[in-house]
């Protein structure tokens, strides 16, 4: 008995040592960006000369100097506005185009919904690197160069497909029961999609809100290619491009920038956790 | 076959059911899941469609609901013809499926409603009419949950009352009880019977469950591979069974089938199936010479498993299921004499397994 007993124990002990272990990795990154986005600059770079200076903790007054920066000597201000604006038009118009798409491939293509689904989430699996010319050539025929209506254009290539898999997913959940019920019911097809079917799905269209504007907020490339002026830029591309200058890194306002940004995304994920698993899952478990 | 040539006359051949179905058939790619059907059900009845899994039972009642395309055929109710182009919301019917299918975003009270506000029933009539339903199922305490804070009894009751709320012509159910556990079973199929009896609504009725079918119908259409074997009542198709598969389907234990010659199977009841001293001095009885391998007590019967020690060996087991009051001695390995009435004996043809009258 007490041989079970120490394997137990010692079960439980493996199973935590591991959770604290993953949780100090993902908690890391954080507590890193908060640090230098907090630390005077002394704080910040005698570690490169004195090697007993200890980097995880504030050795000096933590000071405000770095955030003072990037909001009044930067247009960060102006780049949330942007990235917000196309965020916005972005989420929009893939919910407008993958939620009737995902419906349409989880109930109405039969046994070529599978597939054709397969084939879309391909698509997205295409690299922007690989993208980026031939749209190069498309915004520049559009005369959208330099300006955010591109990024509008050229975001929803890779958020469709991703959200449309999304959501085929959550209808698929939805029982059919349910859709037959409401014809029987005495609603047309229509109807039956804006009475029952959507209320229900509703979490899977909160996931793909989050998740195309957390794409957006995180996209490099295209933002890179099609903007150039910096008034124009959004976050992921204005950040990197005005806090560092030549091969001055400004870290500290550059881990400033960071942690404001992730921090309600990261807020905002949490919250919705449970929700986005049975999205991920809908189509393998059933609700 | 009407030809294309006369324009459908006002006075169409009118339906003599109130539900009829003529040579209806639904093809999935090989399969025939249902297989030229002529189903007539009268206004006011209750039928059963009985079968096992796959027959195609339930494959039937979607299309007279509307949710499948038949490959061909006609389907009429109340006298109107509805195969073709009438929507399921067109068709006057409720249904009751075996999941309840009740909306999990909606209160019990507002799922009674769905069909009412798709009719656009104003305010007030709405209001009395959901709230005569839960009466007549006593949800009136429940009204305001959700599915999900619902028992299992409860949310079939809810979906009953969604199905009557808004006066159908046709209530079809599809093995509405078979999520219910064994107790409330019962209760479930003695007030369904009552509902329908009082509210006198035309039903079509699903389910595997011989008990559900022979106590619920008003007439039981046995279905198998997409046919219809036989439709009748409970006792004329339990006691006059048309071919060997409603009479081994129907029963439990199901009839004994033994090879008389090579052109006729004899059947009969194992409750029909009695030691021979249980019959006195009685005329008319055909005797066996049984072999019991086997006895289950069963409480209210004795099951004895065993086989014929006749000329005429059957090769399945045949079951004789003696009543408890009955005591005579049953023991495993010996061999007793059985003996059945012959009124109680039914002939089939051993190719087609169809009926046929008794030998002279």
């Amino acid at each position: 008995m007490s041989g079970r007993a120490a394997v137990r124990v010692a079960k439980r002990a493996a199973l935590y040592t591991a959770a604290v272990a993953f949780t100090v990795f993902a908690v890391f990154p954080f507590y890193w960006m908060f640090l230098t986005a907090f630390k005077q600059n002394r704080d910040l770079y005698v570690g490169a000369t004195n090697l007993q200076h200890v980097p995880w903790i504030f050795n000096d007054p933590p000071t405000l100097d770095h955030v003072r920066l990037l909001f009044f000597n930067t247009p960060y201000l102006v780049w949330v506005k942007n990235t917000a604006l196309v965020g916005a038009a972005v989420v929009a118009i893939t919910l407008v185009v993958a939620v009737p798409a995902g419906y349409s491939l989880a109930r109405l293509a039969g046994r070529w919904g599978e597939r054709l689904g397969i084939g879309i989430f391909l698509t997205y699996l295409v690299p922007p690197t690989l993208l980026f010319i031939p749209f190069a050539r498309v915004i520049s025929v559009l005369g959208l160069q330099n300006q955010l209506g591109a990024l509008v254009l050229v975001y929803p290539t890779f958020t469709i497909p991703f959200c449309t898999w999304l959501m085929m997913g959550f209808f698929r959940a939805v029982p059919r029961d349910l859709e037959e019920q409401a014809m029987i019911d005495g609603y047309s097809r229509l109807a039956v999609i804006g009475k029952v079917v959507l209320p229900l799905a509703v979490p899977g269209m909160l996931t793909v809100v989050i998740f195309a504007f957390t794409l957006v907020l995180q996209e490099f490339v295209y933002a890179l290619t099609f903007i150039s002026q910096v008034e124009r830029m959004t976050l992921s591309l204005g950040v990197p491009v005005a806090l560092v200058r030549g091969d001055v890194f400004y870290w500290g306002s550059l881990m400033a920038a960071c942690l404001i940004t992730s921090l309600p995304i990261a807020v905002l994920y949490s919250s919705f956790i449970d929700r986005f698993i049975a999205g991920l899952t809908a189509g393998a478990v059933k609700g | 076959m009407a030809t294309l040539t006369q324009p459908p006359a006002t006075e169409e051949p009118t339906a003599l059911g109130y539900v009829e179905t003529r040579g209806l058939s639904k093809h999935f790619g090989d399969v025939r899941a249902v297989d030229g059907v002529d189903l007539c059900v009268m206004e006011g009845e209750f039928v059963v469609l009985l079968g096992p899994s796959g027959c195609g039972k339930t494959t039937l009642m979607r299309m007279i609901a509307g949710l499948e395309k038949p490959t061909a055929g006609e389907i009429y109710i109340a006298g109107e013809r509805v195969d073709d182009d009438v929507p399921p919301r067109a068709r006057g019917i409720a249904m009751v499926f075996q999941s309840y299918a009740l909306y999990p975003h909606k209160t019990a009270f507002q799922n009674i409603a769905f069909p009412l506000e798709a009719a656009q029933v104003e305010r007030s009539t709405l209001r009395r009419k959901v709230q005569w339903a839960a009466a007549l199922f006593g949800l009136d305490r429940l009204l305001d949950r959700r599915p999900r804070q619902l028992s299992g009894g409860e949310r079939q009751r809810v979906a009953l009352a969604r199905a009557v709320v808004r006066d159908p012509k046709v209530f079809l159910l599809d093995e509405p009880l078979s999520n219910l556990d064994a107790k409330l079973r019962a209760m479930a199929r003695f007030e369904l019977k009552q509902l329908q009896r009082q509210l006198g609504t035309t039903t079509i009725y699903v389910t595997h469950d011989q008990v559900e079918a022979m106590g619920l119908g008003d007439r039981i259409a046995v279905m198998d591979k997409g046919k219809i074997r036989q439709i009748g009542t409970p006792r004329d198709v339990y006691d006059n069974p048309a071919d060997t598969f409603v009479a081994t389907f129907l029963g439990s234990p199901p009839m004994n089938l033994v090879e008389q010659d090579e052109h006729t199977l004899v059947g009969f009841r194992p409750e029909h199936f009695l030691p021979r001293e249980v019959f006195g001095e009685e005329p008319d009885l055909v005797t066996f010479r049984l072999r019991v391998r086997e006895v289950e007590y069963l409480g209210s019967d004795r099951l004895a498993y065993g086989y014929l020690e006749e000329e005429r060996r059957s090769d399945q087991p045949v079951i004789a299921a003696v009543p408890i009051t009955i005591t005579a001695p049953l023991a495993e390995g010996e061999v007793y004499e059985f003996a059945v009435r012959r009124r109680d004996l039914r002939f089939f043809d051993a190719r087609t397994g169809l009926r046929k009258p008794a030998p002279r």
